[in-house]
């Protein structure tokens, strides 16, 4: 192994993974405030609503 | 596999499915007949029944000519069956269940020394997988092959692999079930089946995996739907954490007996890893994914937000993936992950109300709904309850808190505020959707029962869950109580006959919460069994022959 120490290691994991979180979230936030998926979401909102309780496969 | 298609007369995936069948009665008969070990006899010859019936029933079904799929419809006859299972599997995971109740209170109850399969020790698992795995499995598997196809506008993907899926499924559980009864363990909380039964679960799952996935594939919407996204998380994670936390050397290849690669705390972690992400994934993931297509569908509502949705399920499964040394609190785990599991379980509030949010929000407009559906109701004070569970297990996994309430029986009734309150009544409330629309009537049998259904199960999930608060903070402040001399105050046993009022209504409430499930049965049969409606709905081709 290299001579990374355990601190050396947990300070990477623990900023690492702080960062790494916070990035993720973000693009999520994002993503789903994303002005142009607004109508894509509000079309998906409504697809169990449509009359589907029978078995024919829907078009 | 591939679609079966109208045209062919015996489709592939039923021939392929019959002659592994046959295989693998063949191998489990020369496994059961060499095995020099009894429990393993008694799995084998359970396998090779299994497998015989399943040879013998395509056999009769190829040369009929059934199994004709119809790719204008979609596949329900296994969601048929699968609700059918999820409701008898219920009845019989909560009837063990208040059979160990009556046990605690009554320790001589049910009990006798010679029948050791009637040993607590033995109907527990039974009682916890039968609930979790059984009725809640079945009760995914059924409602995820239904939203599936729904919303994305496709029949199920693999032809007879759906069928695979489900009767696998059940073999799995009845395999686990005979083990358990029979003294087979593993030793790890809700991962008691051995290696073999492990192997032939990973093989159902994967198989599931690729019928979900194939039906994605082929969906005729641009999006995936928010209930598709949870149950692929639940999907996928589950695999993850079975094949990790099962990782195993079996003693022979004849043999029950194996020993789990990891030891010590490394083997702790494992375990935990895997239990509180089987609440996280199966047991909350799949169930937001019911969740979130019945009760829009109920209210006639869409999502209060989708955005919401989006964003507390991603921080929902990167968040709980973390939590589950909480339950390693004061153990040899080292003291920052210990820290590390409690962060993120508090942190899992936040994603956790944002399913309850949502799912309680899209009512608003529907209130009224409340009133008069008690589908509709039970499904609302479900995620009430998630909620409520979801407020109660942060608090917990705090350390300070967690020395009082660990070990305690205020762990087993937040369990079931989850799993009664939450898992149980959306559960019911699919089921209740579902039949009605699988069998083409008008509606329920009986609003009436479902009220009788409704009111019964509450009041004796609040007669649980106050009971055992009452009686787990109770022993945790008995354990911790010190004379001024500096000795415990309390033997053990005195802290376990202060909890026997508690433990008898424990009880109580299990046997209403039980009675609720006999009158949903009933309602269901009644259901099933009522004549068609006098409008017939538009009938174009042969029915699918393949209908439970």
């Amino acid at each position: 192994m290299s001579g990374l120490s355990y601190e050396q290691v947990a300070r990477f994991a623990q900023q690492g993974g702080t960062l790494y979180f916070v990035v993720i979230f973000l693009a999520g936030v994002v993503y789903a405030l994303w002005p142009k998926n607004r109508q894509a979401f509000r079309d998906m909102a409504h697809l169990p609503l449509r009359e589907d309780e029978d078995d024919h496969v829907g078009s | 596999m591939t679609d079966t298609t109208a045209q062919q007369d015996s489709p592939p995936g039923a021939v392929a499915l019959l002659i592994l069948s046959a295989v693998g009665a063949f191998l489990a008969l020369i496994a059961t007949g060499l095995s020099p070990d009894p429990l393993f006899r008694l799995e084998g010859w359970i396998f090779t029944f299994a497998a015989l019936a399943s040879a013998a029933a395509l056999t009769v079904g190829v040369a009929n000519g059934r199994y004709q799929a119809d790719p204008g419809r979609y596949e329900d006859g296994v969601i048929r069956a699968g609700a059918i299972a999820t409701v008898f599997w219920a009845i019989v995971g909560m009837l063990v269940g208040v059979v160990i109740a009556l046990q605690l209170a009554w320790p001589r109850i049910f009990y006798f020394p010679e029948a050791g399969w009637l040993n607590f020790g033995r109907l527990r698992p039974l009682h916890t997988s039968g609930v979790i795995f059984a009725f809640g499995g079945n009760a995914l598997i059924a409602t995820s092959f239904y939203v599936v196809q729904r919303t994305c506008r496709a029949r199920l993907a693999g032809g007879m692999a759906g069928w695979f899926v489900f009767w696998g499924y059940q073999l799995f559980i009845v395999m686990a079930a005979v083990g358990y009864l029979a003294g087979i363990t593993e030793g790890r909380e809700y991962a008691e089946p051995e290696w073999f039964v492990d192997l032939w679960l990973t093989l159902v799952w994967v198989v599931y995996l690729l019928v979900f996935l194939g039906t994605l594939w082929k969906r005729k919407e641009p999006h995936i739907y928010v209930a598709n996204w949870f149950y692929l998380a639940f999907i996928v994670t589950v695999a993850l954490l079975h094949i990790v936390n099962n990782l195993s050397l079996p003693v022979s290849l004849l043999g029950t007996k194996s020993y789990s690669l990891f030891a010590g705390v490394q083997d702790a972690l494992t375990q935990w890893w895997y239990g509180h992400n089987a609440v996280g994934f199966f047991l909350t993931a799949g169930f937001l994914a019911i969740m979130y297509y019945f009760v829009p569908k109920r209210a006639e509502k869409p999502v209060y937000s989708y955005r919401l949705s989006i964003v507390h399920f991603w921080s929902l499964i990167f968040i709980y993936i973390w939590a589950g040394p909480h339950h390693l609190h004061y153990t040899a785990l080292p003291q920052w992950a210990q820290t590390l599991g409690m962060t993120f379980s508090i942190m899992l509030w936040m994603p956790s109300w944002g399913g309850m949010i949502n799912g309680l929000m899209t009512l608003s407009g529907a209130w009224d709904k409340l009133r008069t559906d008690p589908v509709l109701r039970m499904m609302a004070v479900a995620v009430g309850f998630y909620g409520m569970s979801t407020f109660e297990g942060p608090l917990m996994s705090i350390r300070a808190v967690n020395a009082l309430s660990h070990y305690t029986d205020w762990t087993i009734g937040h369990v079931h505020s989850g799993a009664l309150g939450w898992v149980g009544f959306i559960s019911f409330g699919a089921i209740y959707c579902l039949v009605p629309w699988l069998w083409k009537k008008d509606g329920l049998y009986s609003n009436a029962l479902v009220e009788w259904h409704f009111w019964i199960a509450t009041l004796g999930l609040l007669f649980y869950i106050a009971a055992m608060w009452v009686s787990g903070i109770g022993e945790g402040l008995m354990w911790r109580e010190y004379t001024p001399q500096g000795f415990l105050a309390n033997s053990f046993v005195e802290t376990v006959s202060a909890k026997q009022v508690a433990n008898i209504v424990r009880a109580l409430g299990g046997v209403m919460y039980l009675s609720g499930a006999v009158i949903m049965a009933y309602n269901i049969y009644r259901t099933i069994r009522q004549p068609a409606p006098s409008v017939l709905p538009k009938a174009s081709g042969p029915i699918v022959a393949a209908a439970a």
